[in-house]
């Protein structure tokens, strides 16, 4: 009796088994994989919904990874489009390169802090550790909250190059959050934090600083007085064609542009 | 027929049992395999020792994470083994069978609540509590000591309480008849009886403590330095890969391979001690 109960029971699992591993079959249709930056994949994400709706034959797989993953993931030809939210290095030139939009980096901090402007230096000697408390730079005394990304995305990767410049470091002292969204979060509740970024996710819960007296705003970025902002890229080992370059198309045409400003950001 | 089946069935039985192992050793093979180049690399005493994390400039020192890691575990023992023991001894010794019913199944419910539930709870309420009562950002060792403490509990609670309740009943009756009271019995013949369960079971907390990483990544502030108070905020082992292992590729995931190993050797040896302290006991 109770062999027979064990036989059934592993035939059972056997069959559940097969079926899980049972290749998950799709239809004929094609498949584009694009992957990279996690600051950009929410904007390809809504592209690629409104992309299927134009053509529901192409299915667009948008994954993240980080920057670094994107263009590892181009190079390698893994991903058909890798997506970058940082200007190529000279190593990694010799793909095939297209901006799709700018985004504004915004360097925020709680409404309730008197603080609303500051230089590129002051902000650059915050995240050095060398300016420590609010009160060196007209705010309330109380010690400054650095928040940063981590090591690898693409936004920690842009501050370093637009503020931090070649030599200088931001401290190790600095609180590490993993994504845009927790840092808002954590920003919106200490009044004396200071954390940068996408300038399209700054909402009312938190205040972009003036940057030596210049809003933080699209227009400010496209006329150029607004100094902090990064390219979004898509990238691919070569021209890319068929179902990839539609897609790529798709988000450089009028209506993908018009999308991505929507979204709060800065169409090319 | 019948013994054929006997055997058939114990075969499979091996089989799926070996295949527990297996995972076990492949996963030890693969990260020695992943990991063991930047020891190499790096060198085991900079590694270990070195003082700055910066993967972009092939600066791979763990001293700092090692420090953040010991101390939020430790912070997680001053808060949670007192109330874990005393608790153990209330359900064994003092609480209704009424009483037990209701908090018996309240501390596994407390083992199943997901680790970034924890997390998230902790970011929505210990870090602003920590942050506008002593201070700092919130986000510390202390915010991740009391998340621990809490998660913790259970192990220590289940395992303390089953290593009282097996003491022979002899000991307890005996001491009464002495004429010790209650807690005199509880506290000079009980307790020490059941030392060596107890121990374990801090030391298994101990474990879980060190390789929780959801609710810890949301609450600790994952900043590299050593810490200055329990307001600091630190990095562990366990949130240096959770948070950097997405966009991780070359020397910078070999690197965090090695954390692993680093963090899977010191649980090894915590678990290895805690069956030698039980196994000890039981000869």
């Amino acid at each position: 009796m109770n062999v027979l109960y064990l036989k059934k029971a592993i035939i059972i699992s056997l069959l559940i088994l097969s079926i899980c591993l049972l290749p998950s079959c799709r239809g004929a249709e094609d498949r584009v994989i694009a992957a990279g930056s996690t600051s950009v994949q929410p904007y390809a994400e809504i592209l690629a919904e409104e992309f299927a709706l134009a053509y529901p034959d192409t299915e667009i797989d948008i994954q993240g990874g980080g920057s670094a993953a994107g263009i590892t993931a181009a190079q390698s030809g893994t991903a058909e489009i890798g997506m970058s939210s940082r200007a190529l290095k000279d190593d990694e030139k010799g793909l095939w390169v297209v901006e799709i939009a700018k985004d504004g980096l915004a360097v925020i901090i709680n409404p309730a802090n008197a603080v609303s402007d500051l230089t590129l230096e002051q902000i650059r000697d915050i995240y050095t550790n060398d300016i420590v408390n609010w009160g060196e730079v007209d705010g309330s005394d109380a010690k400054i909250h650095i928040i940063a990304r981590e090591e690898g995305s693409g936004t920690r990767s842009a501050f370093e190059d637009l503020v931090m410049g070649k030599d200088r470091l931001i401290t190790p002292k600095a609180i590490i959050q993993g994504s845009n969204g927790t840092i808002r979060q954590l920003v919106a509740g200490d009044p004396n934090a200071i954390g940068f970024i996408s300038l399209g996710l700054v909402d009312g819960t938190v205040k972009a600083l003036r940057l030596g007296g210049v809003e933080a705003s699209k227009e400010n970025v496209i006329s150029g007085s607004y100094k902090l902002f990064r390219p979004f890229l898509f990238l691919a080992e070569r021209e890319p064609e068929g179902p990839a370059k539609q897609f790529i198309d798709f988000a450089l045409s009028e209506e993908g542009q018009r999308i991505l400003s929507n979204e709060g950001l800065i169409p090319e | 027929m019948k013994k054929f089946k006997e055997k058939l069935s114990g075969r499979i039985f091996f089989a799926l049992a070996l295949s527990s192992i297996s995972a076990l050793a492949l996963i030890t093979v693969f990260i020695i395999y992943k990991g063991a180049q930047t020891f190499i690399d790096v060198g085991f005493f900079k590694f270990i020792f070195g003082m700055s994390w910066s993967p972009g400039r092939d600066e791979f020192g763990i001293f700092p994470m090692i420090i953040g890691t010991v101390t939020v575990t430790l912070g997680a023992a001053a808060i949670g083994v007192p109330i874990g023991i005393c608790c153990s001894i209330f359900l064994a010794e003092f609480a209704p069978s009424a009483l037990q019913n209701i908090f018996r199944p309240a501390i596994q419910l407390l083992a199943g609540i997901p680790s970034v539930v924890y997390g998230f709870w902790g970011l929505l309420f210990v870090v602003p509590l920590i942050r506008n009562y002593l201070g700092g950002p919130g986000l510390s060792i202390l915010a991740g000591a009391i998340i621990l403490a809490i998660m913790i509990l259970p192990t220590i609670i289940t395992i303390s309480e089953v290593s009282l309740i097996s003491l022979p009943r002899h000991y307890k009756d005996g001491s009464l008849a002495l004429g010790l009271t209650q807690w005199q019995t509880i506290c000079s013949v009980q307790l020490p009886a059941a030392k060596s369960g107890i121990v374990a079971a801090v030391i298994l907390g101990l474990g879980r403590a060190m390789g929780e990483t959801m609710a810890v990544i949301m609450v600790l502030g994952n900043a590299v330095a050593l810490p200055d108070s329990i307001l600091a905020p630190v990095r562990t082992f366990t949130t240096n890969i959770g948070i950097e292992m997405g966009y991780a590729s070359g020397e910078h995931q070999q690197a965090l391979f090695a954390t692993g190993i680093v963090l899977f050797v010191i649980i090894m040896m915590l678990n290895s001690l805690a069956q030698y302290i039980t196994r000890r006991k039981a000869k």
